[in-house]
């Protein structure tokens, strides 16, 4: 069977996936309410022109949105017994993951979309604007491969566990990855710290586009975006698969 | 495809303990195949590694013509699956559920609508195609999932425990439907702990215990196999001795319960003949005499007893 026939039933998993999850309770909590708040916490009180703001508030829209669906599905599907059925059909695990990582994508590239079209209100120039958008769409699959890696372990069928794990990782990567502070303003370990989070590149490519102040250059970004996106995506497929007897037995 | 399912020397271990243990058996094209054993046998292990959920430690399974560690996803094409436990997505429909397995198997969408109406209408469930499966009973959710097994049209039907816990209605849709579906040139591999179901449905059964076979063949075989376990069920007016009765040759073993004696024997006519001449001989009335034949769940306790003390 072809890797196209494969990639078309990964399309079929996400689109019961969105039917299925969006409308879940820790999906909107974490996925548009955790960032929401934590954004009103950040700028409420301080003077701020809206233009800085934009950076920061559409790294953290879609990272909190792209990793809102990912680590919930496999614990749920695990629990409801759904993984089996799915594992019954003639479709490869790693289509299957592939899937939950578009449905990931999906939820946290269309949302991530309304504060960069209201970044066009504040003179974002077109061809920044399009660089935004193909910087959106890496880092929401990539961020959504991060979400799914995220769930392979423990293997559990909890889905309130893999959110707890989720945000162990989540939270952190937040703080250090110039959401709330530019990387240039972080003393040298944080910047050391900084460079191992995917988040970095893409608030970072926002930053060049709005405000013209990035600090690595745009090729740099866009490749270390590609290179977590291959790393994640392979991490995942591996431990899920290691992981998949026992959430089956 | 001569043989659908083959399996030679078939192992999976769960840490020290081997859940299937070196098991071998064929499964014949357009058969029901019955699968008998306890609680924890190796029944659903082994159904997992012949749909390619579990992948064995030793061994190899052919099924549909492929091996199902190197090609279990051309397998899976082949085979529709009936799991142990109810698993259609509770959140969607029962139309969503037949779509998405429809489209998970790669059959064109007018097939997929054509084959799910019909199948609906089949089972009773097309009334409540729209309603979320959340709100079926047991018995809606197990034919939705025969349904679901069925919308690719497989050639072999694996089937863990489908009637089990089922209302009278349902289990008996059930096997018609099976036996409908094998007459129509379906291999079925049935899972079962009900001993009537398998008598009634399987061509032939195999009794799995400890992961291990104990034992494969037609019923009406095994039952042949198993004369030790044919008895004499007689009531008398008064109770007699046993031991008079025990004395005889042909009696492996009798038990009085109050004025009704078991007598198992392997010759029954003589026993028969025996009793009525020992009634006459102790002046007792006979009140009733029963020829009883072994039961497949007398000969699968036997087995399963005689497999445990090996």
């Amino acid at each position: 069977m072809s890797f196209l026939e494969q990639i078309r039933r990964s399309v079929t998993i996400s689109k019961k996936n969105i039917k299925i999850y969006y409308s879940k309770g820790p999906v909107i909590i974490f996925g548009l309410l955790f960032p929401l708040f934590l954004f009103l916490a950040y700028t409420i009180g301080r003077e701020m022109p809206t233009k800085e703001l934009m950076p920061g508030l559409i790294g953290m829209t879609t990272f909190f949105t792209s990793t809102s669906v990912g680590p919930a599905i496999i614990p749920w599907e695990t629990r409801s017994k759904t993984l089996e059925r799915l594992i019954c059909c003639p479709i490869k695990f790693w289509a299957i993951l592939i899937g939950d990582m578009l449905a990931s994508f999906t939820f946290g590239a269309t949302i991530s979309l309304i504060p960069v079209v209201i970044a066009l209100f504040y003179g974002l120039e077109l061809i920044n604007f399009l660089i935004i958008i193909l910087g959106l769409i890496l880092s929401s699959f990539c961020f959504s491969a991060l979400s799914v890696l995220l769930s392979s372990y423990p293997p559990t069928d909890i889905p309130a566990t893999a959110m707890m794990v989720s945000s162990l990782v989540k939270f952190p990567l937040v703080f250090i990855s110039g959401v709330f502070i530019p990387i240039e303003q972080l003393p040298y370990w944080g910047r050391i710290i900084s460079s191992i989070s995917p988040l970095t590149y893409f608030t970072d490519l926002v930053r060049h586009s709005i405000l013209n102040s990035g600090y690595y250059a745009l090729p740099l970004d866009f490749a270390a975006i590609i290179m977590f996106t291959a790393i994640f995506v392979y991490a995942a497929v591996k431990i899920h698969e290691r992981t998949l007897p026992k959430r089956i037995s | 495809m001569a043989t659908p399912i083959e399996v030679e020397n078939l192992t999976k271990r769960f840490g020290e303990i081997a859940a299937v243990d070196h098991i071998s058996f064929k499964v014949k094209r357009g058969e029901i195949f019955g699968f008998l054993g306890p609680n924890g046998a190796g029944k659903t292990t082994t159904i997992r590694i012949l749909t390619g959920i579990l992948k064995p430690d030793e061994g190899k399974a052919i099924v549909a013509g492929y091996n199902v560690v190197e090609e279990p996803v051309k397998v899976k094409q082949c085979i529709g699956v009936v799991p142990e436990v109810s698993n259609a997505y509770v959140d969607l429909s029962a139309w969503d559920n037949l779509m998405l397995i429809g489209e998970l198997y790669g059959v064109p969408k007018r097939e997929r609508i054509e084959r799910a109406t019909k199948l609906l209408k089949e089972f009773g469930l097309y009334e409540a195609k729209n309603r979320l499966v959340r709100g079926f009973s047991k018995g809606m959710k197990q034919r939705l999932l025969l349904c679901m097994a069925l919308i690719n049209e497989p050639e072999i039907l694996f089937l863990d425990e489908p009637t089990s816990g089922l209302d009278v209605e349902s289990a008996r849709l059930l096997r018609e439907k099976i036996q409908q579906y094998n007459s129509e040139g379906k291999t079925i591999f049935l899972s079962t702990h009900n001993m009537d179901e398998a008598n009634r449905l399987c061509q032939r059964i195999a009794i799995i215990n400890h992961g291990e076979i104990a034992a494969i063949d037609t019923p009406e075989n095994l039952r042949a196999q198993s004369v030790e376990l044919q008895r004499v069920e007689v009531a008398f007016d008064k109770s007699v001795k046993l031991e008079e009765i025990s004395k005889h040759p042909e009696v492996i073993k009798a038990l009085s319960a109050g004025n009704k004696v078991t007598i198992y024997t392997a010759d029954p006519s003589s026993i028969i003949e025996f009793v009525v001449e020992f009634a006459k001989k102790c002046k007792v009335r006979i009140l009733s005499l029963n020829t009883v034949m072994p039961s497949l769940e007398d000969i699968f306790m036997k087995l399963i007893k005689e497999h445990g003390k090996k």
